[in-house]
């Protein structure tokens, strides 16, 4: 009776169900995310461990093009692509918001392409941005607007905007989704009031919808951009980073350096090198964008 | 998914058709089109024969002779099988795992609010926001040392890390709703907290299991940067990693078995989704409203 006493007390059986999820998360988690952290101040090599080495490591890839570079092509990667992916993915809610013939059939098509297999539908991209059998270069001959194929992932620009339709397709779904959940979340008497009062459509979107839809874009969109900006797949997939390193991701060149490279301290140092800019934008989104109490019906102090 | 009929477009009817058909109709037919079109062209070109496929005087979006030499040649000549039957398992595996230790972690953190529970809470969801691709190089050390490097075992215990802190996220808000009287009522009739568990909370979370569970098979299912760092021989790698890898040798590029393969590849998930879209939505429209 007492040891059953013992185990129903709050602490000790606390304890005691938090220890799988604890355990597991301490040694496959935490204690890699410190040990990353070490080892980019490391000279670590595969089957070798590293020597301490100060910020030698990220004073080299500061000084090294590509990764500089790979700095840049995130950046612009992640910009761009969260900036279409919010805004057609906000127009994508807003379509779905609408009386449809078969809508749930609609909707539940819709997010196919977020819930496939990244590394599979970037094999399916790859195929439509064949140099010599793209469909799409295919089209555009048939159509008379173009009389050579376009070599899709073959130069820089071209790669990098590629790779980011890409993304903004798989992406798009996500956004167009979890938005959608909160449209349905704002009161009809809001449209109401505000059409008796005379607003326009767009007086409506822009007063009623969008501030009430603040709080879940600012969180939609913060985990947008972190899978964004830590993407992998897809560019390992299409490019390996090439043509001359213009698609290179941080991830990518970290997986490069890293593991086929051996070098797991300049790999780790780029790894963590992602984390002020993570750090930043989830910052940014929860002072930034965080529910304001005006949204709940309160009064701001 | 809650559907509130009263929220949408409560105003509609005032829209004439033609203005219907431009702004919403043609738009969103644009919209499916582009974002099926990939699928379309994965399941045409897996079933094209060669010849065609590189034939571009002939029409495209169609095929004359479909065969199934891709898929033959995926089946019997490849090791896809083996990659199917390992990212089953690897997925089954770890997805149980992280829902057993989830439902533990949740109930502990929501109900028997322990000291410091609420810092805990705060903790996993942090622990969610930490991307695979900032942890796989230190994690392919640990592997490594640990001798798991290359064994299904390797991505089984890595895959929880990012699934546990979604799952008790997840389940978290899920045991939230049920009211605390239950619980209290069992206790006073003398239940242990094992049969609080056991007895009431889980059979009334069976959707948010679902949910979860849905959730993280699909994530591991999924799962390419651990696949491909932790695994390098042929008969150990997942579907995704397998397709990606084994099937492009050099320069001549199987186009006809790459479709098959990210195709069969991709019908598991989209048969299980298509079964629970309500929860699998709820899943993730849950995880990012809380």
């Amino acid at each position: 009776m007492s040891l059953s006493r013992f185990f129903d007390n709050r602490n000790v059986l606390g304890l005691l169900f938090m220890l799988p999820a604890g355990a597991l998360l301490l040694v496959f988690l935490t204690y890699p995310l410190g040990l990353g952290t070490w080892l980019g101040f490391t000279d670590a090599k595969i089957g070798r461990t590293g020597q301490w080495v100060g910020l030698d490591n990220f004073e080299y890839l500061f000084g090294d093009s590509v990764a500089r570079l790979s700095l840049f092509n995130t950046l612009f990667y992640t910009v761009v692509a969260s900036v279409f992916k919010f805004i057609l993915g906000l127009w994508l809610a807003l379509l779905l918001n609408r009386q449809l013939p078969f809508k749930s059939f609609v909707r539940a098509v819709v997010l196919l392409p977020f819930i496939v297999p990244t590394a599979l539908s970037a094999i399916a991209f790859w195929w439509i941005y064949d140099t010599q059998f793209s469909v799409v270069s295919w089209v555009l001959v048939k159509m008379g607007i173009i009389d050579t194929y376009i070599n899709f992932l073959g130069e820089p620009w071209l790669a990098r905007m590629s790779t980011i339709i890409a993304n903004i397709w798989r992406g798009v779904p996500f956004v167009a989704i979890t938005l959608l959940a909160g449209l349905q979340t704002i009161s009809p008497s809001l449209y109401e009031a505000a059409s008796l009062d005379g607003a326009s459509e767009w007086q409506k979107f822009w007063y009623v919808t969008l501030p009430m839809l603040t709080p879940i874009i600012a969180v939609v969109m913060t985990f947008s951009v972190l899978f964004t900006f830590t993407d992998f797949q897809l560019i390992y997939v299409l490019t390996r980073g090439g043509p001359l390193n213009s698609t290179h991701l941080m991830a990518t060149l970290a997986f490069q350096r890293g593991i086929p490279g051996g070098a797991l301290g300049e790999g780790a140092a780029l790894a963590i090198a992602m984390v002020p800019f993570l750090l930043a934008a989830i910052l940014f989104s929860y002072f930034g964008l965080q529910r304001r109490a005006w949204q709940q019906g309160g009064t701001d102090k | 998914m809650s559907e509130k009929q009263t929220s949408e477009g409560s105003m509609d009817y005032l829209e004439s058709l033609p203005r219907r058909w431009v702004t919403v109709y043609i738009p969103l037919l644009v919209f499916l089109f582009v974002l099926l079109f990939p699928f379309y062209w994965m399941g045409m070109t897996a079933f094209k024969p060669n010849a065609e496929m590189v034939a571009r005087a002939a029409n495209p979006f169609w095929i004359v002779h479909p065969t199934l030499a891709n898929f033959e040649k995926l089946l019997f000549h490849t090791q896809y099988p083996l990659w199917m039957w390992n990212t089953v398992l690897i997925s089954v595996v770890s997805t149980v795992i992280s829902l057993a230790a989830s439902v533990f972690a949740a109930y502990a953190i929501e109900r028997l609010r322990f000291r410091g529970a609420r810092q805990t809470g705060l903790a996993i969801f942090l622990a969610y926001l930490v991307p695979p691709s900032i942890l796989f190089i230190p994690l392919a050390a640990i592997v490594v040392n640990l001798g798991l490097f290359d064994t299904r075992w390797a991505l089984i215990l890595t895959y929880p890390t990012f699934l546990i802190p979604f799952c008790t996220w997840l389940l978290m808000g899920y045991f939230r709703s049920i009211p605390y009287e239950l619980e209290e009522c069992a206790l006073i009739d003398g239940a242990t907290r094992w049969q609080v568990l056991t007895k009431i909370i889980l059979p009334l979370s069976v959707p948010g299991l679902i949910s979860a569970g849905i959730f993280a098979f699909t994530l591991s299912w999924n799962e390419f940067i651990y696949a491909l760092t932790f695994i390098s021989s042929s008969e150990n790698k997942t579907v995704p990693v397998g397709v990606v890898t084994e099937l492009v040798e050099g320069d001549v590029y199987h186009w006809g078995a790459l479709m098959a393969g990210a195709l069969l590849g991709s019908l598991p998930v989209a048969v299980l989704y298509s079964f629970f879209v309500e929860h699998y939505v709820s899943g993730m429209t849950g995880a990012v409203k809380e």
